[in-house]
Protein backbone atom coordinates (compact mmCIF):
# COMPACT_ATOMS: atom_id res chain seq x y z
CA UNK A 1 0.00 0.00 0.00
CA UNK A 2 2.82 2.87 0.95
CA UNK A 3 4.94 1.36 -2.37
CA UNK A 4 1.80 2.47 -4.62
CA UNK A 5 1.52 5.89 -3.12
CA UNK A 6 5.27 6.71 -3.51
CA UNK A 7 5.50 5.53 -7.29
CA UNK A 8 2.74 7.66 -7.94
CA UNK A 9 4.13 10.67 -6.15
CA UNK A 10 7.35 10.06 -7.80
CA UNK A 11 5.99 10.31 -11.37
CA UNK A 12 3.90 13.24 -10.56
CA UNK A 13 6.20 15.34 -9.29
CA UNK A 14 8.62 14.94 -12.45
CA UNK A 15 7.60 17.10 -14.98
CA UNK A 16 6.45 16.01 -18.06
CA UNK A 17 5.96 12.19 -16.97
CA UNK A 18 2.23 13.32 -16.27
CA UNK A 19 1.22 14.19 -19.90
CA UNK A 20 1.13 10.98 -20.45
CA UNK A 21 -1.08 9.06 -18.19
CA UNK A 22 -2.54 5.68 -17.88
CA UNK A 23 0.06 4.00 -20.32
CA UNK A 24 3.43 5.97 -20.44
CA UNK A 25 4.96 5.95 -17.02
CA UNK A 26 4.86 2.59 -15.54
CA UNK A 27 7.43 1.38 -17.90
CA UNK A 28 9.36 4.66 -18.07
CA UNK A 29 9.41 5.50 -14.11
CA UNK A 30 10.75 1.67 -13.40
CA UNK A 31 14.26 2.65 -14.14
CA UNK A 32 14.05 6.36 -12.53
CA UNK A 33 12.95 5.21 -9.61
CA UNK A 34 15.89 2.79 -9.19
CA UNK A 35 18.68 5.00 -9.48
CA UNK A 36 18.14 7.08 -6.73
CA UNK A 37 14.84 6.01 -4.87
CA UNK A 38 15.28 6.90 -1.32
CA UNK A 39 15.92 10.02 -1.77
CA UNK A 40 12.83 10.81 -4.31
CA UNK A 41 10.33 8.64 -2.21
CA UNK A 42 11.58 10.26 1.70
CA UNK A 43 11.16 14.07 -0.17
CA UNK A 44 7.95 13.64 -1.62
CA UNK A 45 6.55 11.77 1.31
CA UNK A 46 7.96 14.04 3.87
CA UNK A 47 6.16 17.13 1.08
CA UNK A 48 3.23 15.35 0.97
CA UNK A 49 2.69 14.82 4.86
CA UNK A 50 3.65 18.07 5.47
CA UNK A 51 0.57 19.72 2.83
CA UNK A 52 -1.80 16.79 4.79
CA UNK A 53 -0.63 18.32 8.53
CA UNK A 54 -1.27 21.74 6.97
CA UNK A 55 -4.51 21.30 5.84
CA UNK A 56 -5.64 19.45 9.35
CA UNK A 57 -3.94 22.35 11.11
CA UNK A 58 -6.44 24.73 9.09
CA UNK A 59 -9.34 22.51 9.43
CA UNK A 60 -8.96 22.44 13.06
CA UNK A 61 -8.61 25.87 14.18
CA UNK A 62 -12.09 26.75 11.56
CA UNK A 63 -13.58 24.64 13.75
CA UNK A 64 -12.03 25.74 17.31
CA UNK A 65 -12.69 29.25 16.39
CA UNK A 66 -16.52 28.38 15.71
CA UNK A 67 -16.84 26.33 19.09
CA UNK A 68 -14.81 29.33 20.77
CA UNK A 69 -17.40 31.34 19.27
CA UNK A 70 -20.55 29.40 20.02
CA UNK A 71 -18.90 29.01 23.47
CA UNK A 72 -18.35 32.28 24.34
CA UNK A 73 -21.68 33.72 23.56
CA UNK A 74 -23.66 30.55 25.08
CA UNK A 75 -21.70 31.26 28.36
CA UNK A 76 -21.87 34.99 28.28
CA UNK A 77 -25.91 34.02 28.17
CA UNK A 78 -25.70 31.68 30.52
CA UNK A 79 -23.99 33.96 33.41
CA UNK A 80 -26.14 36.88 32.25
CA UNK A 81 -23.10 39.18 30.89
CA UNK A 82 -25.40 39.86 27.84
CA UNK A 83 -29.35 39.52 28.03
CA UNK A 84 -29.89 35.99 27.03
CA UNK A 85 -33.97 37.23 26.03
CA UNK A 86 -32.40 39.81 23.62
CA UNK A 87 -29.42 38.22 22.60
CA UNK A 88 -30.17 34.59 22.77
CA UNK A 89 -27.72 31.60 22.80
CA UNK A 90 -26.66 28.95 21.00
CA UNK A 91 -28.46 26.39 22.74
CA UNK A 92 -32.24 27.77 22.61
CA UNK A 93 -31.50 28.60 18.73
CA UNK A 94 -30.42 24.81 18.47
CA UNK A 95 -33.86 24.01 19.95
CA UNK A 96 -35.67 26.31 18.06
CA UNK A 97 -34.61 24.96 14.95
CA UNK A 98 -35.30 21.34 16.45
CA UNK A 99 -38.93 22.19 17.23
CA UNK A 100 -39.42 23.77 13.47
CA UNK A 101 -37.97 20.55 12.41
CA UNK A 102 -40.06 18.32 14.35
CA UNK A 103 -43.11 20.21 14.99
CA UNK A 104 -43.42 22.44 11.99
CA UNK A 105 -43.81 25.93 11.74
CA UNK A 106 -46.68 28.29 12.67
CA UNK A 107 -47.07 28.48 8.50
CA UNK A 108 -46.70 24.65 7.92
CA UNK A 109 -43.64 22.50 7.65
CA UNK A 110 -40.26 23.95 7.88
CA UNK A 111 -39.33 22.45 4.54
CA UNK A 112 -41.94 24.19 3.02
CA UNK A 113 -40.54 27.29 3.98
CA UNK A 114 -37.78 26.82 2.74
CA UNK A 115 -39.02 25.35 -0.57
CA UNK A 116 -40.86 28.46 -1.05
CA UNK A 117 -37.99 30.98 -0.52
CA UNK A 118 -35.69 28.94 -2.54
CA UNK A 119 -38.40 28.61 -5.61
CA UNK A 120 -39.02 32.61 -5.46
CA UNK A 121 -35.26 33.29 -5.18
CA UNK A 122 -34.37 30.44 -8.11
CA UNK A 123 -37.04 32.19 -10.23
CA UNK A 124 -36.22 35.36 -10.12
CA UNK A 125 -32.36 34.28 -10.34
CA UNK A 126 -32.97 32.86 -13.73
CA UNK A 127 -35.48 35.67 -14.94
CA UNK A 128 -32.37 38.39 -13.89
CA UNK A 129 -29.69 36.03 -15.29
CA UNK A 130 -30.94 35.76 -18.47
CA UNK A 131 -32.34 39.02 -19.04
CA UNK A 132 -28.86 40.49 -17.49
CA UNK A 133 -26.90 38.52 -19.98
CA UNK A 134 -29.34 38.80 -23.36
CA UNK A 135 -29.50 42.73 -22.57
CA UNK A 136 -25.59 42.70 -21.71
CA UNK A 137 -24.31 40.73 -24.41
CA UNK A 138 -26.63 42.64 -27.07
CA UNK A 139 -25.34 46.10 -25.19
CA UNK A 140 -22.01 44.97 -25.71
CA UNK A 141 -22.14 44.18 -29.37
CA UNK A 142 -24.01 46.74 -30.97
CA UNK A 143 -22.83 50.24 -30.09
CA UNK A 144 -26.18 52.07 -31.08
CA UNK A 145 -28.35 50.01 -28.29
CA UNK A 146 -25.44 50.97 -26.01
CA UNK A 147 -25.34 54.48 -26.65
CA UNK A 148 -28.96 54.93 -26.52
CA UNK A 149 -29.91 52.77 -23.46
CA UNK A 150 -27.00 53.39 -21.33
CA UNK A 151 -28.27 56.90 -19.36
CA UNK A 152 -31.16 54.88 -18.93
CA UNK A 153 -29.61 51.75 -17.37
CA UNK A 154 -26.80 53.82 -14.79
CA UNK A 155 -30.53 56.21 -13.65
CA UNK A 156 -32.05 52.59 -13.09
CA UNK A 157 -28.99 51.37 -11.54
CA UNK A 158 -28.91 54.47 -9.17
CA UNK A 159 -31.99 53.74 -7.66
CA UNK A 160 -31.77 51.95 -4.39
CA UNK A 161 -33.44 48.90 -6.13
CA UNK A 162 -34.27 47.04 -2.05
CA UNK A 163 -36.82 50.26 -1.91
CA UNK A 164 -38.93 48.54 -4.82
CA UNK A 165 -39.98 45.57 -2.68
CA UNK A 166 -43.13 47.38 -1.08
CA UNK A 167 -43.87 48.68 -4.68
CA UNK A 168 -43.79 45.08 -5.91
CA UNK A 169 -46.14 44.09 -2.83
CA UNK A 170 -48.42 46.55 -4.23
CA UNK A 171 -48.03 45.26 -7.63
CA UNK A 172 -48.15 41.62 -7.50
CA UNK A 173 -49.90 40.70 -4.02
CA UNK A 174 -48.72 38.66 -1.35
CA UNK A 175 -48.06 35.45 -3.42
CA UNK A 176 -44.68 34.61 -4.56
CA UNK A 177 -44.65 37.06 -7.82
CA UNK A 178 -43.85 40.05 -5.57
CA UNK A 179 -41.13 38.19 -4.04
CA UNK A 180 -39.55 37.38 -7.81
CA UNK A 181 -39.83 41.07 -9.02
CA UNK A 182 -37.24 42.07 -5.93
CA UNK A 183 -34.99 39.11 -6.60
CA UNK A 184 -34.69 39.88 -10.37
CA UNK A 185 -34.15 43.87 -9.85
CA UNK A 186 -31.35 42.90 -8.17
CA UNK A 187 -29.51 40.24 -10.01
CA UNK A 188 -30.01 41.86 -13.41
CA UNK A 189 -27.69 44.88 -12.43
CA UNK A 190 -24.86 42.95 -11.67
CA UNK A 191 -25.00 40.08 -14.14
CA UNK A 192 -26.10 42.81 -17.10
CA UNK A 193 -22.73 44.98 -16.11
CA UNK A 194 -20.57 41.92 -16.34
CA UNK A 195 -22.23 40.46 -19.12
CA UNK A 196 -21.28 43.98 -21.15
CA UNK A 197 -18.53 44.64 -19.83
CA UNK A 198 -17.34 40.89 -20.98
CA UNK A 199 -19.12 41.40 -24.38
CA UNK A 200 -16.84 44.70 -25.08
CA UNK A 201 -12.93 43.33 -23.44
CA UNK A 202 -13.12 40.31 -25.99
CA UNK A 203 -9.68 39.78 -27.35
CA UNK A 204 -9.75 41.95 -30.57
CA UNK A 205 -7.58 38.80 -32.11
CA UNK A 206 -10.25 36.18 -32.09
CA UNK A 207 -12.37 38.08 -33.31
CA UNK A 208 -10.58 39.26 -36.12
CA UNK A 209 -9.48 35.64 -36.58
CA UNK A 210 -12.85 34.20 -36.51
CA UNK A 211 -13.74 36.73 -39.35
CA UNK A 212 -11.02 35.76 -41.46
CA UNK A 213 -11.73 31.95 -40.55
CA UNK A 214 -15.25 32.72 -42.48
CA UNK A 215 -17.77 33.59 -39.59
CA UNK A 216 -20.15 35.88 -39.91
CA UNK A 217 -21.35 38.95 -37.25
CA UNK A 218 -23.89 36.33 -35.81
CA UNK A 219 -21.18 33.25 -35.42
CA UNK A 220 -18.95 35.73 -34.06
CA UNK A 221 -21.48 36.66 -31.71
CA UNK A 222 -22.12 32.89 -30.85
CA UNK A 223 -19.05 31.68 -30.67
CA UNK A 224 -16.88 33.92 -30.03
CA UNK A 225 -18.43 36.52 -27.94
CA UNK A 226 -20.18 34.73 -25.69
CA UNK A 227 -18.03 31.62 -25.15
CA UNK A 228 -15.20 34.55 -24.17
CA UNK A 229 -17.95 36.47 -21.79
CA UNK A 230 -19.02 33.64 -19.51
CA UNK A 231 -15.90 34.24 -17.41
CA UNK A 232 -17.06 37.34 -16.75
CA UNK A 233 -20.88 36.24 -16.66
CA UNK A 234 -19.80 33.12 -13.96
CA UNK A 235 -18.05 36.03 -11.53
CA UNK A 236 -21.57 38.03 -11.67
CA UNK A 237 -23.68 34.61 -10.82
CA UNK A 238 -21.90 34.15 -7.67
CA UNK A 239 -22.90 36.89 -6.03
CA UNK A 240 -26.28 37.28 -7.91
CA UNK A 241 -27.00 33.94 -6.36
CA UNK A 242 -27.14 35.58 -3.20
CA UNK A 243 -28.82 38.51 -3.75
CA UNK A 244 -31.79 36.93 -5.34
CA UNK A 245 -31.80 35.24 -1.94
CA UNK A 246 -32.16 39.00 -0.72
CA UNK A 247 -34.91 39.94 -2.74
CA UNK A 248 -36.59 37.07 -1.86
CA UNK A 249 -36.73 37.01 1.63
CA UNK A 250 -37.39 40.65 2.10
CA UNK A 251 -40.61 40.30 0.34
CA UNK A 252 -40.94 37.51 2.50
CA UNK A 253 -40.58 40.00 5.47
CA UNK A 254 -42.18 42.85 3.73
CA UNK A 255 -45.11 40.43 3.27
CA UNK A 256 -46.28 36.74 3.16
CA UNK A 257 -48.25 33.79 3.50
CA UNK A 258 -44.98 31.55 3.39
CA UNK A 259 -41.21 32.01 3.40
CA UNK A 260 -38.16 31.88 5.46
CA UNK A 261 -38.36 35.92 5.79
CA UNK A 262 -41.97 35.27 7.19
CA UNK A 263 -40.87 33.16 9.70
CA UNK A 264 -37.88 36.66 10.65
CA UNK A 265 -40.75 38.39 10.84
CA UNK A 266 -42.83 36.44 12.66
CA UNK A 267 -40.41 35.44 14.90
CA UNK A 268 -39.53 39.34 15.34
CA UNK A 269 -43.31 39.87 15.98
CA UNK A 270 -43.13 37.60 19.02
CA UNK A 271 -39.50 39.21 20.56
CA UNK A 272 -38.22 35.56 19.86
CA UNK A 273 -34.82 36.32 18.86
CA UNK A 274 -34.34 32.70 18.80
CA UNK A 275 -36.44 32.33 15.82
CA UNK A 276 -34.62 35.23 14.13
CA UNK A 277 -31.21 33.08 14.69
CA UNK A 278 -32.57 30.08 13.50
CA UNK A 279 -33.84 31.12 10.30
CA UNK A 280 -30.66 33.07 9.79
CA UNK A 281 -28.91 30.00 10.29
CA UNK A 282 -31.28 28.30 8.10
CA UNK A 283 -30.44 30.76 5.19
CA UNK A 284 -26.85 30.37 5.26
CA UNK A 285 -26.70 26.46 5.22
CA UNK A 286 -29.38 26.94 2.10
CA UNK A 287 -26.90 29.73 0.39
CA UNK A 288 -23.98 27.92 1.24
CA UNK A 289 -25.48 24.75 -0.24
CA UNK A 290 -26.14 26.31 -3.85
CA UNK A 291 -23.18 28.09 -3.70
CA UNK A 292 -21.38 24.39 -3.53
CA UNK A 293 -23.68 23.53 -6.78
CA UNK A 294 -22.72 26.40 -8.40
CA UNK A 295 -18.66 26.20 -8.38
CA UNK A 296 -19.31 22.49 -9.18
CA UNK A 297 -21.23 23.67 -12.25
CA UNK A 298 -18.44 26.13 -13.69
CA UNK A 299 -16.21 23.83 -13.29
CA UNK A 300 -17.78 21.65 -15.64
CA UNK A 301 -17.95 24.22 -18.12
CA UNK A 302 -14.44 25.91 -17.50
CA UNK A 303 -12.34 22.55 -18.13
CA UNK A 304 -10.50 24.60 -21.15
CA UNK A 305 -9.52 27.09 -18.51
CA UNK A 306 -5.74 26.52 -16.80
CA UNK A 307 -6.27 25.30 -13.81
CA UNK A 308 -4.48 28.28 -11.72
CA UNK A 309 -6.50 30.85 -13.68
CA UNK A 310 -9.89 30.00 -11.89
CA UNK A 311 -8.43 30.39 -8.35
CA UNK A 312 -8.28 33.74 -8.70
CA UNK A 313 -11.75 35.01 -7.81
CA UNK B 1 -8.41 35.45 -63.69
CA UNK B 2 -5.47 34.43 -65.73
CA UNK B 3 -2.11 33.20 -64.23
CA UNK B 4 -0.34 36.04 -64.64
CA UNK B 5 -2.99 38.48 -62.71
CA UNK B 6 -0.93 39.08 -59.97
CA UNK B 7 -2.32 37.83 -56.51
CA UNK B 8 -1.65 40.95 -54.54
CA UNK B 9 -1.61 44.69 -55.98
CA UNK B 10 -1.80 47.77 -53.68
CA UNK B 11 -1.54 51.04 -55.50
CA UNK B 12 -0.98 54.22 -53.52
CA UNK B 13 -2.32 52.74 -50.66
CA UNK B 14 -2.37 55.18 -47.61
CA UNK B 15 -4.38 54.64 -44.31
CA UNK B 16 -4.81 57.38 -41.13
CA UNK B 17 -6.02 56.27 -37.90
CA UNK B 18 -7.44 58.70 -35.20
CA UNK B 19 -5.37 58.49 -31.98
CA UNK B 20 -6.98 58.58 -29.07
CA UNK B 21 -5.98 61.55 -28.32
CA UNK B 22 -7.64 63.03 -31.69
CA UNK B 23 -4.62 63.48 -33.74
CA UNK B 24 -4.59 62.16 -37.02
CA UNK B 25 -1.77 59.03 -37.67
CA UNK B 26 -0.41 57.73 -41.18
CA UNK B 27 0.61 54.07 -40.29
CA UNK B 28 1.02 53.62 -44.63
CA UNK B 29 1.25 56.17 -47.18
CA UNK B 30 1.32 55.41 -50.86
CA UNK B 31 2.44 51.91 -50.66
CA UNK B 32 3.15 50.48 -54.19
CA UNK B 33 3.15 46.84 -54.11
CA UNK B 34 2.79 43.63 -55.91
CA UNK B 35 2.73 39.86 -55.33
CA UNK B 36 2.37 37.77 -57.63
CA UNK B 37 0.70 34.14 -57.78
CA UNK B 38 2.63 31.57 -55.99
CA UNK B 39 5.35 34.26 -54.62
CA UNK B 40 6.60 34.18 -50.92
CA UNK B 41 7.63 37.76 -50.33
CA UNK B 42 8.84 38.81 -46.94
CA UNK B 43 8.13 42.25 -45.39
CA UNK B 44 10.77 43.68 -42.87
CA UNK B 45 11.11 47.24 -41.53
CA UNK B 46 11.73 48.72 -38.41
CA UNK B 47 9.16 48.50 -35.73
CA UNK B 48 5.44 50.39 -35.38
CA UNK B 49 6.29 51.02 -38.98
CA UNK B 50 2.90 49.79 -40.16
CA UNK B 51 3.67 46.55 -41.57
CA UNK B 52 0.81 45.12 -39.50
CA UNK B 53 -1.27 47.67 -41.25
CA UNK B 54 -0.43 46.73 -44.59
CA UNK B 55 -1.68 43.07 -43.96
CA UNK B 56 -5.16 43.78 -41.97
CA UNK B 57 -5.35 46.19 -45.69
CA UNK B 58 -4.75 43.48 -48.20
CA UNK B 59 -7.19 41.06 -45.45
CA UNK B 60 -10.14 43.49 -45.43
CA UNK B 61 -10.20 43.33 -42.06
CA UNK B 62 -9.00 47.92 -42.53
CA UNK B 63 -10.42 49.75 -45.66
CA UNK B 64 -7.40 52.01 -47.05
CA UNK B 65 -8.09 55.99 -46.46
CA UNK B 66 -7.06 56.30 -50.07
CA UNK B 67 -5.68 54.20 -52.87
CA UNK B 68 -6.61 50.55 -54.03
CA UNK B 69 -6.03 47.02 -52.66
CA UNK B 70 -6.92 44.41 -55.36
CA UNK B 71 -6.89 40.67 -54.74
CA UNK B 72 -6.66 38.86 -58.13
CA UNK B 73 -7.39 41.63 -60.31
CA UNK B 74 -11.06 42.51 -57.97
CA UNK B 75 -10.79 45.26 -55.30
CA UNK B 76 -10.83 43.99 -51.53
CA UNK B 77 -14.79 44.69 -50.05
CA UNK B 78 -14.76 43.16 -46.89
CA UNK B 79 -13.11 39.80 -45.68
CA UNK B 80 -12.26 37.94 -48.88
CA UNK B 81 -12.58 34.25 -48.69
CA UNK B 82 -9.49 33.50 -50.49
CA UNK B 83 -7.11 34.98 -47.85
CA UNK B 84 -5.87 33.56 -44.68
CA UNK B 85 -4.29 34.96 -41.47
CA UNK B 86 -1.97 34.07 -39.13
CA UNK B 87 -1.56 36.58 -36.26
CA UNK B 88 1.31 37.55 -33.85
CA UNK B 89 -0.32 36.58 -30.37
CA UNK B 90 -2.18 33.38 -30.05
CA UNK B 91 -5.71 33.82 -31.75
CA UNK B 92 -6.86 30.19 -31.08
CA UNK B 93 -9.77 29.73 -29.26
CA UNK B 94 -8.94 28.75 -25.91
CA UNK B 95 -12.65 27.40 -25.50
CA UNK B 96 -12.32 25.01 -28.45
CA UNK B 97 -10.25 21.70 -28.44
CA UNK B 98 -7.53 21.86 -31.13
CA UNK B 99 -9.26 19.65 -33.26
CA UNK B 100 -12.18 22.05 -32.79
CA UNK B 101 -10.36 24.92 -33.46
CA UNK B 102 -9.15 23.30 -36.39
CA UNK B 103 -12.49 22.78 -37.38
CA UNK B 104 -13.64 26.15 -37.08
CA UNK B 105 -12.80 27.66 -40.37
CA UNK B 106 -14.43 24.74 -42.40
CA UNK B 107 -17.57 24.75 -40.32
CA UNK B 108 -17.83 28.51 -40.22
CA UNK B 109 -17.77 28.66 -43.92
CA UNK B 110 -20.59 25.52 -43.75
CA UNK B 111 -18.84 22.75 -44.30
CA UNK B 112 -20.80 19.77 -43.05
CA UNK B 113 -19.01 17.96 -39.44
CA UNK B 114 -17.64 15.20 -40.65
CA UNK B 115 -15.95 16.46 -43.50
CA UNK B 116 -14.61 18.97 -41.50
CA UNK B 117 -13.62 16.77 -39.14
CA UNK B 118 -11.78 15.05 -41.77
CA UNK B 119 -9.81 17.82 -42.99
CA UNK B 120 -9.17 19.22 -39.88
CA UNK B 121 -7.79 15.58 -38.90
CA UNK B 122 -5.72 15.45 -42.36
CA UNK B 123 -3.96 19.13 -41.31
CA UNK B 124 -3.46 18.12 -37.77
CA UNK B 125 -1.40 14.84 -38.78
CA UNK B 126 0.72 17.15 -40.90
CA UNK B 127 1.80 19.24 -38.32
CA UNK B 128 2.33 16.76 -36.55
CA UNK B 129 -0.59 17.38 -33.82
CA UNK B 130 -2.60 14.11 -34.39
CA UNK B 131 -2.19 12.66 -30.92
CA UNK B 132 -3.36 16.29 -29.45
CA UNK B 133 -6.67 16.66 -30.90
CA UNK B 134 -8.19 16.50 -27.28
CA UNK B 135 -6.47 18.93 -25.89
CA UNK B 136 -7.16 22.53 -25.11
CA UNK B 137 -4.88 25.26 -25.98
CA UNK B 138 -3.87 25.98 -22.22
CA UNK B 139 -1.99 22.63 -22.18
CA UNK B 140 -0.05 22.86 -25.12
CA UNK B 141 3.25 24.61 -25.56
CA UNK B 142 3.67 28.26 -27.48
CA UNK B 143 4.96 26.76 -30.27
CA UNK B 144 2.30 24.04 -30.54
CA UNK B 145 -0.29 26.55 -30.42
CA UNK B 146 1.48 27.70 -33.46
CA UNK B 147 1.34 24.82 -35.25
CA UNK B 148 -2.41 25.10 -34.36
CA UNK B 149 -2.78 28.45 -35.76
CA UNK B 150 -1.26 26.69 -38.80
CA UNK B 151 -3.75 24.38 -39.08
CA UNK B 152 -6.21 26.33 -38.50
CA UNK B 153 -5.39 28.29 -41.48
CA UNK B 154 -4.00 26.21 -44.23
CA UNK B 155 -7.43 24.14 -43.76
CA UNK B 156 -9.58 26.55 -45.57
CA UNK B 157 -7.29 26.10 -48.53
CA UNK B 158 -6.16 29.67 -48.78
CA UNK B 159 -4.91 31.39 -52.21
CA UNK B 160 -3.57 34.24 -50.29
CA UNK B 161 -1.36 33.93 -46.44
CA UNK B 162 -0.35 36.69 -44.67
CA UNK B 163 1.57 36.00 -41.45
CA UNK B 164 2.16 38.76 -39.63
CA UNK B 165 5.41 38.25 -37.24
CA UNK B 166 4.07 34.79 -36.67
CA UNK B 167 6.88 32.93 -35.02
CA UNK B 168 8.37 36.05 -32.56
CA UNK B 169 6.56 34.97 -29.67
CA UNK B 170 9.16 31.55 -30.00
CA UNK B 171 12.59 30.90 -28.79
CA UNK B 172 14.68 30.64 -31.31
CA UNK B 173 15.20 26.93 -31.45
CA UNK B 174 11.22 26.38 -32.03
CA UNK B 175 11.53 29.48 -34.84
CA UNK B 176 13.65 27.62 -37.16
CA UNK B 177 11.64 24.37 -36.72
CA UNK B 178 8.65 26.08 -37.75
CA UNK B 179 9.81 28.12 -40.55
CA UNK B 180 10.86 24.56 -42.06
CA UNK B 181 7.53 23.22 -41.66
CA UNK B 182 5.94 26.50 -42.95
CA UNK B 183 8.05 25.66 -45.90
CA UNK B 184 7.01 22.53 -46.58
CA UNK B 185 3.48 23.29 -45.91
CA UNK B 186 3.93 26.25 -48.19
CA UNK B 187 5.18 24.06 -50.91
CA UNK B 188 2.74 20.66 -49.76
CA UNK B 189 -0.55 22.50 -50.01
CA UNK B 190 -0.02 23.30 -53.87
CA UNK B 191 -0.81 19.58 -54.92
CA UNK B 192 -4.35 20.58 -55.87
CA UNK B 193 -3.43 24.09 -57.61
CA UNK B 194 -0.47 26.67 -57.63
CA UNK B 195 1.56 27.24 -54.13
CA UNK B 196 -0.28 30.19 -52.20
CA UNK B 197 1.06 33.59 -52.29
CA UNK B 198 2.68 34.31 -49.03
CA UNK B 199 3.66 38.37 -47.48
CA UNK B 200 5.09 37.30 -44.18
CA UNK B 201 6.03 39.96 -42.03
CA UNK B 202 8.78 40.08 -39.87
CA UNK B 203 11.53 42.16 -38.13
CA UNK B 204 14.02 39.35 -38.26
CA UNK B 205 15.92 39.71 -41.20
CA UNK B 206 17.48 35.94 -41.15
CA UNK B 207 14.09 34.73 -41.31
CA UNK B 208 13.10 36.91 -43.89
CA UNK B 209 15.79 35.78 -46.47
CA UNK B 210 15.36 32.18 -45.41
CA UNK B 211 11.82 32.29 -46.59
CA UNK B 212 10.79 34.44 -49.00
CA UNK B 213 11.55 34.99 -53.08
CA UNK B 214 11.74 38.97 -52.46
CA UNK B 215 12.36 40.55 -49.20
CA UNK B 216 10.95 44.29 -49.10
CA UNK B 217 12.25 46.52 -47.14
CA UNK B 218 10.29 49.42 -45.71
CA UNK B 219 10.75 52.98 -44.76
CA UNK B 220 10.69 54.26 -41.23
CA UNK B 221 6.59 55.11 -40.21
CA UNK B 222 4.35 56.05 -42.04
CA UNK B 223 5.58 52.82 -44.06
CA UNK B 224 6.30 52.55 -47.87
CA UNK B 225 8.71 50.53 -49.75
CA UNK B 226 11.85 51.86 -49.55
CA UNK B 227 13.77 48.61 -51.88
CA UNK B 228 12.88 45.22 -52.87
CA UNK B 229 15.53 42.72 -53.27
CA UNK B 230 15.40 39.50 -55.15
CA UNK B 231 16.34 35.84 -53.37
CA UNK B 232 17.93 34.10 -55.43
CA UNK B 233 18.92 30.87 -53.54
CA UNK B 234 17.60 27.70 -54.65
CA UNK B 235 14.57 25.80 -52.89
CA UNK B 236 13.97 23.83 -51.29
CA UNK B 237 15.82 25.17 -48.48
CA UNK B 238 15.96 24.46 -44.75
CA UNK B 239 16.54 27.55 -42.31
CA UNK B 240 19.99 26.16 -40.80
CA UNK B 241 21.32 25.14 -43.89
CA UNK B 242 20.85 28.23 -45.92
CA UNK B 243 21.73 30.64 -43.36
CA UNK B 244 25.69 29.02 -44.13
CA UNK B 245 26.05 29.66 -48.06
CA UNK B 246 27.61 32.80 -49.07
CA UNK B 247 24.84 34.13 -51.61
CA UNK B 248 22.91 34.35 -47.53
CA UNK B 249 25.05 36.29 -46.12
CA UNK B 250 26.31 38.76 -48.91
CA UNK B 251 22.37 39.23 -49.23
CA UNK B 252 22.06 39.65 -45.54
CA UNK B 253 24.56 42.79 -45.76
CA UNK B 254 22.73 44.26 -48.78
CA UNK B 255 19.70 43.80 -47.06
CA UNK B 256 21.10 45.43 -44.01
CA UNK B 257 22.56 48.45 -45.20
CA UNK B 258 19.22 49.42 -46.51
CA UNK B 259 17.19 48.57 -43.50
CA UNK B 260 19.43 49.39 -40.89
CA UNK B 261 19.14 53.12 -41.68
CA UNK B 262 15.46 53.11 -41.56
CA UNK B 263 15.81 51.19 -38.01
CA UNK B 264 18.37 54.17 -37.15
CA UNK B 265 15.94 56.91 -38.48
CA UNK B 266 12.96 54.89 -36.13
CA UNK B 267 15.34 54.87 -32.95
CA UNK B 268 16.35 58.82 -33.28
CA UNK B 269 12.95 59.91 -33.20
CA UNK B 270 11.75 57.30 -30.41
CA UNK B 271 14.75 59.09 -28.59
CA UNK B 272 13.74 62.80 -30.04
CA UNK B 273 10.08 61.89 -28.42
CA UNK B 274 11.59 60.70 -25.16
CA UNK B 275 13.91 63.72 -24.57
Amino acid sequence: MPLETESVSASGAEPGAGSVPGTGPAPASGPAAGGKPPAVTTRTEARERAARNRKLGVLGARVAVLVAFLGLWEVCARTDVIDPFNFSQPSRIWDQIWQWTTHGTAQGSLGEQIGYTLYEALTGWVIGVIGGVLLGIALGRVRFLADVLGPYIKVLNAIPRIVLAPIFLIWFGLGPASKVASAVVLVFFPVFFNAFQGAREVDRNLVANARILGADNRRVTLQVVIPAATTWIFTSLHVSFGFALIGAIVGEYIGATKGLGLLVAAAQGTFNAAGVYAAMTILAVVALLTEGLLTFAEKKLFRWKPADAGDGR
Amino acid sequence: MSNTTPAIELTGATKRFRTPSGALHTAVRDLDLTVAQGEFVAVVGPTGCGKSTTLTLVSGLEEPTEGEVRVYGEPVRGIDPKVGFVFQQDAVFPWRTVLSNVMAGPRFRGVPAAEARDRARDWLARVGLAAFEDRYPHQLSGGMRKRVALAQTFVNDPAILLMDEPFSALDVQTRALMSDQLLELWAGAGSARNAASVVFVTHDLDEAIALADRVVVMTAGPATVKEIFTVDLPRPRTVEAVRLEPRFVELYREIWASLGEEVRITRERGAGRAA
